[in-house]
């Protein structure tokens, strides 16, 4: 803990939990999408945030991180606008999402190159938040780390090339914590990777490079 | 390096050390977070200047909360308080004011300082600005106490709890006033000891407050209770200031504060099911704007 945890965060209103915590989950869709053209959405509110959405914004706040804003800009307000303008679709949806945390949003995105994919988080208490599925993948990062999701096909060797890779060519990165889940052997698959400090320059094109990484996104310490 | 795990090991630092407080605080944070005092000085002066903001938004006559259930209570108080100043004084009821206007900016998805909460943020804002404004207080002396405010409220959130869902409003609010005090007391002159007994009086002022949302939203009862906790931290630094000290010290009140937090009831932390949220009025009024659904879709 230090001083600006308590004297801060400046933040869009009016709830740690239910506004600022609801934009770092959109954010992390946001670099999930990565800079490809987003289409629509459609967002599940379960619990709390199914219950209270409207007074507190989460709507809003959620969409306006989908589309890369933080949790003090000024546009969470205007959000669903701005993504009218932006010829974005979105829908809410309300359901209790079976053994969620109370304030649990499940985000399914769908892109102009006809991509798709699907995040579930809780936002867990001042502002924090817990990412729990990726695609369907089970996931555990907090955004409190530089965190690195690299996705790939099940196969043997790809975690030591990954991790080779950032010892022998990185080597004051030091990884923090390390998580691997698979849909089935030999499919798709997730390494989430959190990492001290602020990953060098040239990491992800060289772990993309790798045989059998799909994609590697780095999800900046918010 | 500091300690943030008692008020009374700030205060022993701090006089064997001939300074105050927000100094050491400045010096050690600098080195905890690897940075140059310059540059954390000048993110703390950011902070304030957006609560100054925060404060100038939220006193529009026309401010509304996003649910509509609140609005404009800054302009108001602060008419009456320009027209001879009420019951409470010019000093006072222009602070209750700006107090107001920074929960109401909060309410109505403005720009806040979370301090140490968004559902408290207007505390620190109606004490700072109005000494800033009216009191003529140098804006440096103004950002430097700041520094000490953060440094009891981590004391508090570790000891205790800044958060409603764990400890109820005392922690909200409560922890507001108690940091806003002993940055009222530095600001004002007073000896490090003499802001723990700011601390430990309005602790102590709130020993017990519950988190009773109505509606869950951060409107009613928050916004007048951010003007409760404003007019604890004036009379507790006031107390301090005048040699009324605490019988009880500070580190034990908020020990004392974490007990009675883990005491209440779920109802009475931020659930929105039991105190004020759940008086026939508050159930109306959540039925009114929130309806029967969407939570029984």
């Amino acid at each position: 803990m230090n001083i600006f945890d308590i004297i801060g965060p400046v933040m869009i209103g009016p709830s740690s939990s239910h506004t600022a915590g609801a934009v770092r989950l959109g954010r992390v869709v946001n670099k999930l999408i990565d800079r490809r053209e987003l289409m629509r959405v459609e967002i599940t509110l379960s619990g709390s945030f199914a219950q209270t959405y409207k007074g507190h914004g989460t709507d809003r706040a959620l969409l306006a991180g989908i589309m890369g804003f933080h949790s003090y800009s000024p546009e969470i307000r205007n959000a669903l606008d701005i993504a009218k303008e932006r010829g974005i679709g979105y829908v809410f949806l309300f359901q209790d999402i079976q053994g969620a945390h109370p304030n649990t949003a499940r985000i399914h995105y769908f892109l102009k190159d006809g991509g798709e994919g699907i995040m579930q988080g809780a936002s867990v208490g001042g502002g924090n938040i817990l990412v729990s599925q990726i695609d369907g993948m089970e996931v555990s990062f907090n955004g409190e780390s530089s965190t690195i999701l690299v996705m790939h096909r099940d196969k043997p060797g790809v975690i030591a090339a990954v991790t080779q890779l950032m010892h022998f060519e990185f080597a004051e990165l030091n990884i923090s914590s390390f998580h691997l889940t698979r849909q089935n052997k030999g499919g798709r698959a997730i390494m989430t990777i959190e990492v001290d400090g602020q990953p060098p320059e040239g990491l992800l094109p060289k772990i993309r490079s790798i045989p059998n990484v799909e994609n590697a996104i780095l999800i900046r310490r918010i | 390096m500091l300690h943030y795990d008692s008020i009374a090991g700030l205060v022993r630092e701090a006089e064997q050390k001939g300074r105050r407080i927000s100094e050491l605080v400045l010096k050690d944070q600098a080195e905890v977070l690897e940075t140059t005092e310059l540059a954390l000085y000048e993110k703390m002066e950011t902070d304030f200047l957006v609560m100054t903001e925060s404060v100038q938004t939220g006193l529009d006559k026309n401010q509304r909360s996003m649910s509509g259930l609140t609005g404009g209570e800054g302009y108001r108080m602060n008419r009456y308080a320009e027209k001879g100043g009420g019951l409470c004084g010019e000093l006072l009821g222009r602070a209750i004011a700006r107090a107001l206007a920074a929960a109401g900016c909060n309410a109505s998805m403005g720009r806040i300082v979370a301090a140490p909460t968004a559902g408290s943020c207007g505390i620190l804002p109606g004490c700072l600005v109005s000494l800033r404004e009216d009191r003529g207080f140098a804006e440096r002396d103004i950002v430097m106490s700041m520094f000490t405010a953060g440094a009891f409220g981590m004391v508090i959130a570790g000891r205790a709890s800044i958060a409603g869902a764990q400890g109820g409003c005392q922690a909200e609010c409560g922890s507001a006033a108690a940091m806003a005090a002993a940055a009222l007391v530095e600001l004002m002159g007073g000896t490090p000891r003499q802001c723990a007994d700011a601390c430990a009086i309005a602790i102590s002022n709130q020993m017990g407050l519950v988190c009773d949302p109505v509606a869950g939203l951060v409107e009613i009862p928050c916004i007048q209770r951010n003007v409760s906790g404003l007019v604890i931290a004036f009379s507790s630094a006031d107390l301090a200031l005048a040699g009324i000290g605490s019988q009880i010290p500070a580190d034990e009140c908020l020990d004392a504060m974490r007990q009675v937090g883990d005491a209440m009831s779920p109802s009475l932390r931020e659930t929105a099911r039991g105190g004020l949220a759940a008086t026939p009025t508050g159930r109306r009024l959540q039925e009114q704007i929130f309806g029967t659904q969407p939570s029984d879709r």
